[in-house]
């Protein structure tokens, strides 16, 4: 029978069943687990509470990342509340002997941004981590997803994880995208047609001629935001492109290990006529770059839009949401997208962080200067080693002479748990991923775009279309 | 896990779409390393007129009278009546404790968040999705009646409002088992321990890179 990558990835898991109904609750395999500060900490309390041993050790990869300072680490963290979540990850690890890069490690970083950078994100895994945005190691042909704590704790203790089998969504784009135009501005316009609930219970496959000329870093930003499209769990099927990133990397297979392990992950995507659930197709030359308005990524426009018009809407609860939207982000209906002033530009997240996110961005910059109504510009790289090599490219020069401050790797403003936050009313160009309210700080106001959108505004003080600039 | 039998409730309304869990329990307070004390913040931001920090005295904040929790009529709700989609955004199990927390047991909308939906069943919150007619009638319904209270009937997956009319709801048979008898799934997961360790030799035979 042909089979979608997801119903392999599945296959190839499953410990258990009731019954072979695709309806039933089933056990499943978990190949690797990733564990960040915020998330584990009760689940590691627990575990110990029952009496209850770590399944698998070397299956497991932490780091901390949500409250680490982006600032200079050499005195650590001055918030006590945030300390005390660190030092109890490293108490955790250093108890069972776990692998964690901690925060002074060359190799510390967003945990999305480590796991594939290290090649612990490898084909045919399922990943886990106690974080909705573990879709994006799907970019590597795995069934990836977020978790809540309980079943982080399950994972530890068991390996195992009782689900059941997700529908399952071709998302395919096909043709050539234009200049500009990033995977950033493709996850927008998916989760802007589909909206935030489109993918609830699916799988997203990604595909078509402009998933497979995407770079793994752009795979990865698409994957990420699988889960703003309500899916949890995106993906992209192997190919030449997957090998060659995952190649001499730490945690991949070398030698004939390598060869054999290729073999097997040739074979991770589907069948030709697999059939799928639901199919949607996009035209890559007519997605543009996008720039949300609201506070649901789905409430997103082009940058040649306007603010929309409530008065338009003749639904009344989305009526009403569209105007509590506008009331938060400050913003009158039909504004065009372009006239809209930003206080703060964040280059950053587990989305937009990896080192062609970065050269994206410095390109923008390159030889200008950020606009005098900006307080101020931040890059802060995904991990330790996109720092360092951004800096071996000269990245760091450039940021820094355009006026924008270099920070040290974490998840910094995407939701602002260290120090890196909005004011109430500061608006915000943020290469992040999501634009609720409070997200990046209490009555901060979030604008989601690509690196080089986001490079842009900054440059210009507003929102402007990147394309102009290059012509 | 407490048992989830039959459950009588006042209930209140959060008539907007789209609830996330950023707005069900705000990024500050996700540096508890505990399971409790989540409820005197939930819906923190909308709640409350001031900033809240953890640790901060719920008596000496200045709430929010619009907001609805706040409202006389609802105060000691336990059962949430909510809009499509609610729970989505971030994994954090957190949104699921601070409800249980503050007193819901049940939360009922017309769809959730699949994370967020999954969290729920871990710890014997029950969320239950009926149609978008029948939320519409709920709302109408405990927006005109101060003191609305519903009755979830678990064992016949039925909602029965005051005056006798039932609303059925479909559950998985597993999750619905686990409610009813509060059980573990830690401890039901390891009566199988023998055949993940099967299931584990094979794989490391078969493909022992991923076990470096």
């Amino acid at each position: 029978m042909k089979q979608t990558l997801y119903d392999k990835l599945w296959r190839q898991h499953v410990v258990h069943t009731e019954s072979s109904d695709s309806d039933s609750m089933a056990l499943i395999y978990i190949d690797r687990h990733l564990v960040h500060e915020v998330t584990s900490p009760q689940a590691f309390e627990s575990l110990k509470m029952a009496g209850r041993k770590l399944w698998r050790l070397n299956s497991i990869l932490a780091v901390a990342d949500h409250n680490v300072p982006t600032t200079d680490r050499s005195h650590g963290i001055h918030d006590p509340i945030s300390r005390l979540q660190v030092d109890t990850l490293d108490q955790n690890c250093d108890e069972y002997g776990i692998t964690e890069f901690k925060m002074n490690d060359l190799r510390q970083g967003i945990v999305h941004v480590i796991g594939p950078e290290q090649g612990a994100t490898l084909p045919g895994m399922t990943v886990v981590c106690g974080d909705s945005h573990t879709s994006t190691h799907g970019a590597f042909g795995c069934l990836a997803f977020g978790i809540g704590t309980s079943e982080v704790e399950h994972v530890l203790a068991t390996q195992c994880l009782l689900m059941k089998k997700s529908k399952t969504m071709q998302i395919a784009v096909e043709g050539k995208l234009g200049l500009g135009v990033t995977a950033k501005d493709i996850a927008l316009t998916i989760i802007g047609e589909i909206g935030t609930a489109g993918g609830t219970g699916y799988a997203i496959e990604f595909s078509g001629s402009v998933i497979r000329a995407l770079s793994m870093e752009g795979r990865m930003t698409l994957c990420n935001m699988a889960i703003e499209a309500g899916a949890r769990a995106g993906m992209i099927g192997v190919d030449d492109t997957t090998i060659e990133y995952i190649k001499g990397r730490p945690f991949a297979p070398q030698g004939e290990l390598w060869e054999q392990a290729v073999a097997y992950w040739r074979t991770l995507r589907s069948d030709d006529d697999a059939v799928f659930d639901r199919i949607v197709t996009f035209d890559a030359a007519q997605i543009k770059p996008q720039v949300t308005w609201g506070t649901s990524p789905e409430m997103v426009v082009t940058i040649d839009g306007n603010v929309p018009d409530p008065a338009r809407i003749a639904d009344e609860v989305k009526r009403s949401d569209m105007q509590k939207a506008l009331n938060y982000m400050g913003l009158e209906p039909n504004t065009p997208i372009t006239r809209i002033p930003v206080d703060k530009v964040f280059i950053g997240s587990c989305t937009n962080s990896r080192i062609e996110d970065l050269r994206a961005a410095a390109q923008v910059v390159k030889g200008k200067h950020v606009a005098a109504n900006i307080k101020q510009a931040l890059v802060v790289p995904g991990s330790g080693l996109v720092k360092k090599q951004a800096e071996q490219e000269g990245l760091d020069r450039i940021f820094q002479a355009a006026g924008f401050e270099w920070r040290e790797p974490g998840c910094s403003m995407c939701l602002a748990m260290n120090d890196d936050r909005l004011l109430p009313g500061e608006r915000c160009a943020s290469t992040s991923n999501r634009n609720f309210e409070g997200r990046q700080g209490p009555g901060g106001r979030t604008h989601l775009v690509s690196p080089a959108m986001a490079a842009a505004a900054a440059i210009a003080g507003h929102f402007v279309d990147v394309r102009k600039l290059d012509a | 896990m407490e048992k989830f039998t039959t459950f009588t409730g006042l209930v209140a309304p959060m008539d907007r779409a789209n609830v996330d869990t950023d707005a069900i329990i705000p990024k500050q307070f996700l540096k508890s390393i505990k399971r409790s004390g989540f409820g005197k913040n939930l819906f923190d931001e909308w709640r409350y007129l001031d900033h809240g920090e953890p640790g901060m005295d719920p008596a000496v904040r200045q709430p929010n009278t619009d907001f609805v929790l706040n409202q006389t009529r609802y105060q000691g709700a336990r059962i949430l009546l909510a809009r499509a989609n609610f729970g989505c955004g971030s994994s954090r199990e957190h949104a699921p404790w601070a409800l249980q927390d503050y007193g819901f047991r049940v939360i009922i909308a017309p769809s959730f968040a699949d994370i967020f939906f999954n969290n729920c069943f871990k710890i014997g919150l029950l969320p239950i999705i009926l149609d978008v007619s029948a939320m519409d009638c709920l709302f109408g319904a405990v927006k005109s009646t101060e003191g609305y209270r519903l009755t979830v009937d678990l064992q016949q997956q039925t909602v029965i409002t005051p005056n006798g009319s039932t609303y059925r709801f479909d559950i998985d048979p597993f999750r619905k088992h686990c409610l009813v008898d509060g059980l573990d799934e830690i401890g039901l997961t390891l009566q199988y321990a023998e055949k993940i360790k099967q299931f584990e030799q094979q794989r490391r035979a078969e493909q022992p890179w991923l076990f470096r």
